[in-house]
């Protein structure tokens, strides 16, 4: 089997790989939990990248249901042909659209299926996937067809610890919890989003974000996109470099709030 | 193996199960951990514990296992079966040491424990240096120290912040839980579906498109109609600080479940102290910038809102007798006219008290009794959440 050691454009910790490759032997799903913006998403492309599979994401929504994931039965659809006469109708099959659970299952290869946040969805959302979790199969009642998964498709699930969710299901997960990245981490992942950065600016803009994270009295802490943000904003501006960590200018990119500016004004005078 | 780590990892309050515990065992006879400390470190971190609000506990946990020496009870045995003298006579308070306590940080008498505990030998109580009962000293438990670290026993006094050793059959009391997410799923009892909402119609409706398509020969004519949706509306008034304190980590946890419900058409939260009068607060610090007069609450609020109240109602009994001094127009006249006024306006209504009732004919008593003659009563337990739910919901 395949290790993951990171990709091109993805910079993992050295902890991240292990949980990675401990989900991808147990066959058990890796739930991913960290702050917003500290790549929970991303980890998925970059795992399929690096072991050059396909990537299947679900996105949940608070208005998602675990039968969604499985297979949809589209019934007024087959009312609506049956009416006009339409060719296959009495073929159900047809109406039965695979979902993305369904279809990461029915794949004739491996893929990767991304469950993203889970925690939008209802409460009761985990609890209903155990047993397609665990089984890595389900039964489609109108067709009276066993959807069975070939190849055990690695799913990663991230969630935002928006709701708790419940322990039966974290007992079946690896869970691993992404820290936000200390400085030589986020040097080496900027480098690798803004490849011609001078040193000297990344330093300058690396204290600068690391100093504004750490005032306590932020209330929305800037995270990695910002900050990638921030350095091409600029470099399109082409700012004096002296100035950044004194001045910050653009500050607009890094905080979203207007408080969050003003007491970043009021700190630094 | 080492089995006894699992059990210390449950004992430091971690819910690792067989079906982890297995999963660590295949994965180390996989060689996950790749032969090396640091990787069986993060294996079994990843593998047993399921929120990063444990890794610390974890953490703990593990170095105690894994330093090389066994693992040791806290408070040795012996020390325990001194200290198991409730019904010792008190020994003499002393206001000097009181005040000497006081003045000492947490950690400062943490380092003293750990002291005395390897220095101690024998039995000692109604005294102020060594461990032991009845005294002024900072460790052990029926003391009259205003801090410290209570050893076995039973809390009367509710005075230490640590208790260094908890009595074995806890975990097994079911009503001891204090997870919000079974208090989320008590919540969600509380729901009264109305098709009357104003959404747009996108749900597929089975009986009126077979009705249709039967009135019209068999031409089919699909319906859809409103979903329905929770019409519940929910005003939550919480007791803030004084006495309240002690369950501060069973109300936050109530609160959260209450507030990520969701589910609610409405939900209003205000804070009190100890009885409302004529105010209630936005935050629980009692702002009195952020403050709403009871009677605009009960103008505007209309009375299909269900009330909860959460408090201990232990107080004095002026708090809630006393007449206020000069009461305006329509206000309420005192704590208890206020209680009524809230009780009279919103038909359902719900008492939840962290605490059991008091002593009979204790100081506080008479506040709780008048309060539970109000509002039915109910235990903050899980249980004692889903009987108020279905209160509430009686028509």
């Amino acid at each position: 089997m395949k290790e993951f050691r990171g990709s091109q454009d993805y910079v993992a910790s050295e902890e991240l790989m292990r949980a990675v490759n401990i989900a991808m032997v147990l066959e058990k799903p890796l739930l991913i939990k960290g702050e917003p913006g500290t790549g929970k998403t991303m980890l998925a492309e970059a795992i399929a990248q690096a072991l050059g599979k396909k990537l299947l994401i679900w996105n949940i929504k608070s208005t998602t249901k675990a039968q969604d994931g499985l297979y949809v039965y589209d019934v007024v659809q087959r009312l609506y042909d049956s009416q006009f006469g339409g060719q296959g109708v009495d073929d159900i099959e047809k109406y039965v659209k695979l979902g993305k659970l369904g279809e990461a299952f029915a794949g004739d290869e491996q893929v990767i299926l991304l469950i993203d946040e889970i925690d939008k969805a209802d409460l009761e959302f985990p609890n209903d996937l155990l047993w397609e979790l665990d089984r890595m199969e389900f039964h489609i009642p109108e067709t009276g067809r066993t959807v069975k998964a070939n190849h055990r498709p690695v799913v990663i699930i991230t969630s935002n610890a928006e709701k708790e969710l419940p322990d039966a299901f974290l007992r079946r997960c690896v869970f691993h919890y992404i820290e936000f990245p200390d400085k030589e981490l986020m040097a080496e992942i900027v480098r690798v989003h803004c490849p011609n950065l001078s040193e000297e600016l990344l330093t300058q803009v690396l204290e600068a974000f690391y100093k504004i994270r750490n005032l306590p009295q932020i209330k929305k802490k800037p995270s990695t996109s910002e900050i990638i943000d921030w350095i091409q904003a600029l470099q399109h501006g082409g700012v004096d470099v002296s100035r950044i960590a004194k001045e910050v200018p653009y500050v607009g990119v890094l905080l979203k709030k207007n408080e969050d500016i003003d007491t970043l004004r009021r700190q630094w005078r | 193996m080492f089995e006894d780590f699992l059990y210390l990892l449950r004992r430091n309050g971690l819910k690792v199960s067989l079906t982890e515990w297995m999963a660590l065992v295949e994965a180390l006879h996989k060689n996950l951990h790749q032969a090396s400390f640091t990787g069986f470190y993060h294996l079994c971190r990843c593998l047993l514990v399921k929120s990063e609000a444990d890794f610390d506990a974890f953490d703990r946990a593990f170095l105690d296992y894994f330093k090389d020496v066994p693992f040791q009870q806290e408070v040795s045995q012996e020390l325990l079966n001194w200290l198991d003298k409730p019904n010792a006579p008190m020994g003499e308070f002393d206001e000097q040491q009181a005040e000497l306590n006081e003045n000492l940080s947490v950690l400062e008498i943490e380092e003293l424990f750990q002291e005395r505990k390897n220095e101690q030998r024998e039995q000692h109580n109604c005294g102020s240096y060594w461990v032991g009962t009845h005294g002024m000293s900072i460790f052990g438990n029926m003391g009259m120290s205003p801090v410290g670290i209570r050893v076995g026993g039973e809390a009367t006094s509710r005075r230490a912040f640590r208790v260094a050793e908890e009595r074995r059959y806890r975990d097994f009391r079911q009503d001891n839980t204090l997870d919000t997410r079974q208090l989320q799923v008590a919540l969600r009892r509380l729901r009264q579906f109305s098709g009357l909402v104003d959404l747009p119609p996108d749900e597929f409706d089975v009986d009126a498109t077979i009705r249709d398509t039967a009135d019209s020969a068999g031409m089919l004519k699909v319906h859809y109609k409103k979903p329905r949706q929770n019409t519940v509306k929910v005003l939550l008034l919480m007791d803030s600080g004084g006495s309240m304190d002690h369950y501060a980590q069973l109300c936050s946890a109530l609160f959260q479940a209450v507030t990520k419900s969701g589910h609610f058409k409405d939900l209003k939260i205000y804070y009190f102290h100890n009885c409302p009068y004529t105010r209630l607060y936005n935050d629980p610090t009692l702002n009195p910038n952020s403050a709403v007069p009871v009677s605009w609450l009960l103008s505007n609020l209309s009375s299909e809102y269900k009330l909860i109240f959460v408090g201990d109602a232990q107080m004095s009994p002026h708090e809630i007798f006393d007449p206020f001094p000069s009461p305006k127009e329509g206000e309420p006249a005192s704590g208890l006219d206020c209680l009524r006024r809230l009780r009279e306006r919103y038909r359902h209504a719900i008492w939840l008290n962290p605490d059991g009732p008091p002593q009979w004919g204790g100081e506080w008593a008479e506040s709780y009794n008048a309060i539970n003659g109000l509002f039915p009563m109910y235990l903050l337990t899980v249980e004692g959440l889903e009987e108020g739910m279905k209160k509430l919901l009686n028509r």
